[in-house]
């Protein structure tokens, strides 16, 4: 009965998403204020519907109702109950309807936020979001429903999840990276109501900034998060592989960062418009375009989900529609776009549109290789293969370059770089720089490379700089009016620059030195051989056996010292799930700031010795610890004064007057 | 219309180029590879057979009339569906030798004899090197090589009747039409 | 209706089923020194396993997969170059098999690619910034003009 109403409850979603995309639409071109405010409504309730929808299909999950096919392919009695719940999202057809849920999550949240915002652009806004719901519930309805029975002959018990997703990473990495592609519709559809109505000035880039900022926000963390689980869970401690849908996801944050760099100049400068138009464009677009890369079967990846061309087909027609005609209406009415300021070869605009090139670059490559093998079949130069030697080959000079900018960036002002006596000690902490550069990886770990050093030496280079510059604002008592007193003088927005810039730095380094100087061994370990990685031995002791409720294992203990001295006892595991039968290689990790110890059980080698992988991996959780650094920099725009200050009755009377200004005009 | 347009159409011509290319690549299997020794020679090789594992085979064995080898195992559930499709080729005419890969030689011969032997002469590779060497990477397939012994064609996957007709067929007669004077 | 749901679950669990293979496989190698094993190893990742979902051969526990690295270890330990190596490969696999593609006429577009955009993009913006006038600030006292760059540098360089 309850996944019947959950199917009731999509469907009626659907009729709702597509009053939302039509209405307003309507009353905006006709100026009927009940027609727009009718947006707001109708945002709501597809809300409200498709949580219902959602809360039926995790309550069949949660009751065992096998008769439901989506439920017997991705769960079992003996899931425990929490992972009964994420393997709702397990599946693309729970996937998709969490999707839609996030969706019509962020399209309601527009509606109660954007209160003050013009009622044109907000009924314009919503009823964009409201067709994209459309095109999201259509897909859902017509070629993955969950909710499809599988009477008369259903199963007594489920599939079971596969193990490779019983863990907690399922949880939260799917829901974070569907805030983050999905909120990215939001700017999108500011800018598509602002080509709609003809008008679409600075202001559009103050209203989407926040928008933008929460999911890139999200969408870092969804991604670093992927990146752990792969490397905790996969067993062969890697943390990125260039996987088509590892590339999927970060195209849209890599414009996303343009993005939200270049919003940066629309609002404050009112320049560059018609790039940040089409890069608000262009991102949305690349989640659509990672949508259909990794349901629709056309490239092979280890994280694909079941995929079928039937599917594939209608997303490309989604895609089609959705970003054919975005891009074709921007063609049609960018030109109404111009922006007309002045800016020098270096001055902050200029620093921030060099910024926009390093990203975009960044995101052909991305595109380039991972769709390059379709593009050599399909022109007959036969089947090739791009994979990490490539991406990381020609994502190295990019990482450099902006790391350079990154370093310049505080002290360069809008319209014109001033040169402030900080230039001459930024050459003084460049050379710094890299003699640390070289100095501390060869003291740290026996020798260097040119790329360590230059890695290295950069992000160094960028954290000096910035730190300097902070302390400068704090100490400097800027405007002179003598009371002694020094003043800090610094906005939320130039802090989360600064965390945001020196997470990347120390991502930077983190993969760096981890890439240069890991060390795996995979050896033949009878009970009491001792192995040697770096500075540290590793004693196996032995194996046991332990059972657990869905799964048996043979778990290894491995004692590691150094210099002598007990540093941890590391567990591999591996396990036998019990329904599936499948073996499940747990790693066993022993965490550190600057370096972890990873050991991983293999196959008993039949006369009483094992397979054991042993990895070192120096400052490998600093490449995570950065994202997190640079999510908390975009959660700290957020809190800046300037955007509680849209809700003041002055912005909102700018506004509208210059929405009045526009329809005078035609 | 000016220049201006056209740079702002640009996104928009190159998305839908984009878009060409993803409809082209919508329905083809990814996983299905090309072999990459199309009209080049059969390696050399040195196997026993699999009934008479003291005889030793080698390449001269396929050279001189165009012959099918079919790359087959007892572990290959697919194989199995073959069979019957290989037999009724065999009688008819074709030449089949059998690549056994990866296998046990014991399970081999009992299955051949369940289910029938098409094969003019069936090669042991226990563990895999001549079919590493021709660019093998799952079960079934099969080679179509002419008199001269060079690889023609490849098949992927199993051969059936179907197949056979509207495929498979003409590029076998085309074969054995080459080089008839 | 039924048997197409049959199918696709068929095909969903066999996906499921095959995800298995996405753990570790440990297989041991012997080496002499340091260098071999190095060259082993770099190798290994970057060679493609031919039948799985997008792995390298170190990653991989495909029977193939094994069957590659044994190949690959017996040819390193023969003492062929990583170029031999991947050669050797590649004629039986085609270029499939390397996850660097090679550098021919057909990928040049890839390699060369993003570079040229970069140069013809930098160039446009350099060239029109410096036909950009520089900004001019009137007639001020130097006093003045110190003043003004101060106040206009606290406004706006708090805030980005």
């Amino acid at each position: 009965m309850i996944p019947e109403l959950g199917h009731f409850f999509l469907v009626s979603a659907f009729a709702v998403a597509l009053l939302q995309g039509v209405l307003p639409l309507w009353g905006a071109s006709s100026g009927n204020a009940q027609l727009m405010a009718m947006g707001k409504t109708t945002a709501m309730t597809q809300l409200i519907l498709i949580a219902l929808a959602f809360a039926c299909l995790v309550n069949a999950f949660l009751v065992n109702d096998f008769t439901v096919a989506y439920v017997a392919t991705n769960s079992n009695s003996y899931l425990p109950d929490w992972f009964k719940i994420s393997a709702v999202w397990g599946g693309h057809e729970g996937s998709l309807l969490l999707w839609a849920l996030i969706l019509a999550g962020w399209g309601a949240a527009v509606a109660i936020m954007g209160k003050h915002l013009p009622e044109e652009l907000l009924a314009r806004v919503l009823a964009v979001m409201g067709l994209l719901g459309v095109g999201f519930i259509s897909f859902i309805l017509f070629t993955s429903n969950p909710f499809l029975r599988l009477l008369p002959d259903f199963p007594l018990d489920g599939n079971d999840l596969n193990p490779l997703l019983q863990d907690i990473g399922l949880i939260i990495h799917p829901p974070m990276l569907y805030m983050g592609y999905v909120g990215f519709s939001v700017p999108f559809a500011f800018v598509i109501a602002g080509l709609i109505g003809g008008q679409l000035d600075s202001v559009w880039a103050r209203w989407s900034r926040p928008w933008a900022t929460v999911a890139w926000c999200f969408l870092t963390l969804g991604i670093a998060l992927g990146s752990w689980w792969a490397y905790y869970e996969l067993g062969w401690g890697g943390w990125w592989f260039w996987d088509p849908v590892e590339n999927a996801s970060l195209m849209p944050w890599l414009a996303g960062t343009a993005l939200l760099h270049s919003l940066a100049v629309t609002d404050k400068r009112a320049g560059i418009k018609i790039w940040t138009a089409l890069l608000a464009i262009l991102t949305f677009s690349l989640s659509l375009l990672g949508t259909f890369l990794v349901r629709s079967g056309v490239l092979t990846s280890v994280h694909a989900f079941a995929t079928d061309p039937e599917r594939g087909a209608f997303i490309l027609a989604f895609l089609v529609i959705v970003v054919g005609g975005s891009l074709l209406l921007f063609a049609l009415r960018a030109h109404r776009l111009k922006s007309t300021i002045e800016y020098n070869l270096v001055s902050r605009e200029s620093w921030l549109v060099f910024q926009n090139v390093i990203m975009s670059i960044a995101v052909v490559v991305v595109l380039l290789g991972t769709l390059y093998p379709l593009l050599s079949e399909a022109f007959g130069a036969g089947k090739l293969s791009v994979g990490p030697p490539y991406f990381n080959l020609l994502f190295q000079p990019l990482a450099y370059l902006a790391l350079f900018l990154m370093a310049l960036a505080p002290y360069i002002q809008w319209r014109r770089y001033q040169f402030v006596s900080a230039h001459r000690s930024l050459f003084l902490l460049a050379f710094i720089s890299v003699i640390l550069g070289v100095i501390v990886p060869w003291f740290y770990f026996g020798y260097v490379t040119w790329q360590v050093v230059l890695a290295f030496s950069l992000s160094l280079w960028v954290f000096l700089s910035t730190v300097k510059n902070l302390l400068g604002k704090v100490n400097f008592d800027r405007l002179g009016n003598g009371n002694g007193k020094p003043e800090i003088l610094l906005s939320r927005s130039y802090l989360a620059m600064i965390l945001a810039h020196i997470g990347f730095a120390v991502s930077i380094t983190g993969i760096a030195f981890t890439s240069e100087y890991s060390i795996e061994k995979d050896v033949r370990m009878y009970p009491g051989d001792t192995l040697n990685a770096g500075a540290y031995q590793f004693e196996f002791k032995g194996v046991h056996t332990a059972s657990e409720s869905n799964y048996r294992a043979i778990v290894g203990t491995i004692e590691v010292t150094q210099n002598g001295k007990l540093i941890t006892q590391l567990r591999p595991e591996k396990r036998t799930y019990r329904v599936q039968q499948s073996s499940m290689t747990e790693a066993a990790i022993d965490a550190g700031f600057f370096r972890d110890l990873y050991v991983a059980l293999g196959d008993s080698l039949g006369d009483g010795s094992w397979a054991v992988r042993v990895y070192y991996k120096p400052f490998v959780r600093w490449i995570w610890m950065g994202t997190i650094f640079m999510s908390l920099g975009g959660a700290l725009v957020l809190a800046d004064r300037r955007y509680r200050k849209l809700r003041s009755k002055s912005v909102m009377v700018e506004a509208r007057n210059q929405q009045f200004n526009v329809k005078r005009v035609g | 219309m000016n220049r201006t347009f056209f740079i702002y159409l640009a996104p928009f011509i190159l998305f839908i180029a984009l878009a060409g290319v993803l409809f082209f690549a919508l329905g083809k299997d990814p996983k299905l590879l090309p072999s990459a020794k199309l009209g080049k020679p059969f390696p050399d090789f040195q196997l026993p057979g699999l009934h008479q594992p003291e005889k030793t085979l080698s390449k001269t064995e396929l050279v001189g009339e165009v012959v099918l080898i079919n790359i087959w195992a007892t572990w290959c559930v697919s194989c199995l569906v073959e069979h019957p499709v290989l037999s009724k080729l065999a009688r008819s005419g074709v030449i089949i030798y059998g690549l056994n890969y990866k296998d046990v030689r014991s399970a081999a011969i009992v299955f051949l004899e369940n289910h029938g032997n098409p094969y003019r002469e069936v090669f042991f590779d226990a563990n895999g090197s001549l079919g590493l060497d021709l660019g093998v990477y799952g079960a079934p397939e099969t080679y179509f090589l002419d008199r001269e012994g060079q690889i023609r064609y490849r098949h992927i996957g199993v051969i059936t009747t179907d197949i056979w007709q509207n495929k498979l067929k003409s590029i076998y007669q085309g074969l054995i039409q080459e080089n008839q004077e | 209706m039924l048997k197409q749901l049959s199918t696709c679950i068929t095909f969903l669990f066999v996906v499921l089923w095959c995800a298995q293979n996405a753990y570790a496989g440990i297989d041991i190698y012997q080496f002499d020194n340091a260098e071999e094993e190095k060259q082993f190893r770099n190798l290994v990742e970057e060679l493609r396993c031919p039948k799985c979902q997008n792995q390298n051969l170190a990653d991989s526990n495909a029977g193939l997969a094994k069957d590659l690295k044994d190949r690959t270890y017996q040819l390193v330990k023969e003492g062929k170059s990583n170029k031999e190596i991947k050669a050797y490969l590649v004629e039986r696999y085609g270029d499939f098999i390397i996850y660097r593609p090679p550098f021919r006429f057909s990928t040049a577009l890839l390699w060369l690619g993003p570079l040229l955009v970069f140069l013809l993009v930098f160039g446009i913006l350099i060239r029109k910034r410096l036909q950009t006038a520089d900004i001019q600030t009137g007639e001020m006292s130097t006093k003045e003009r110190e003043r003004l760059s101060n106040l206009l540098e606290n406004q706006d360089s708090n805030e980005t």
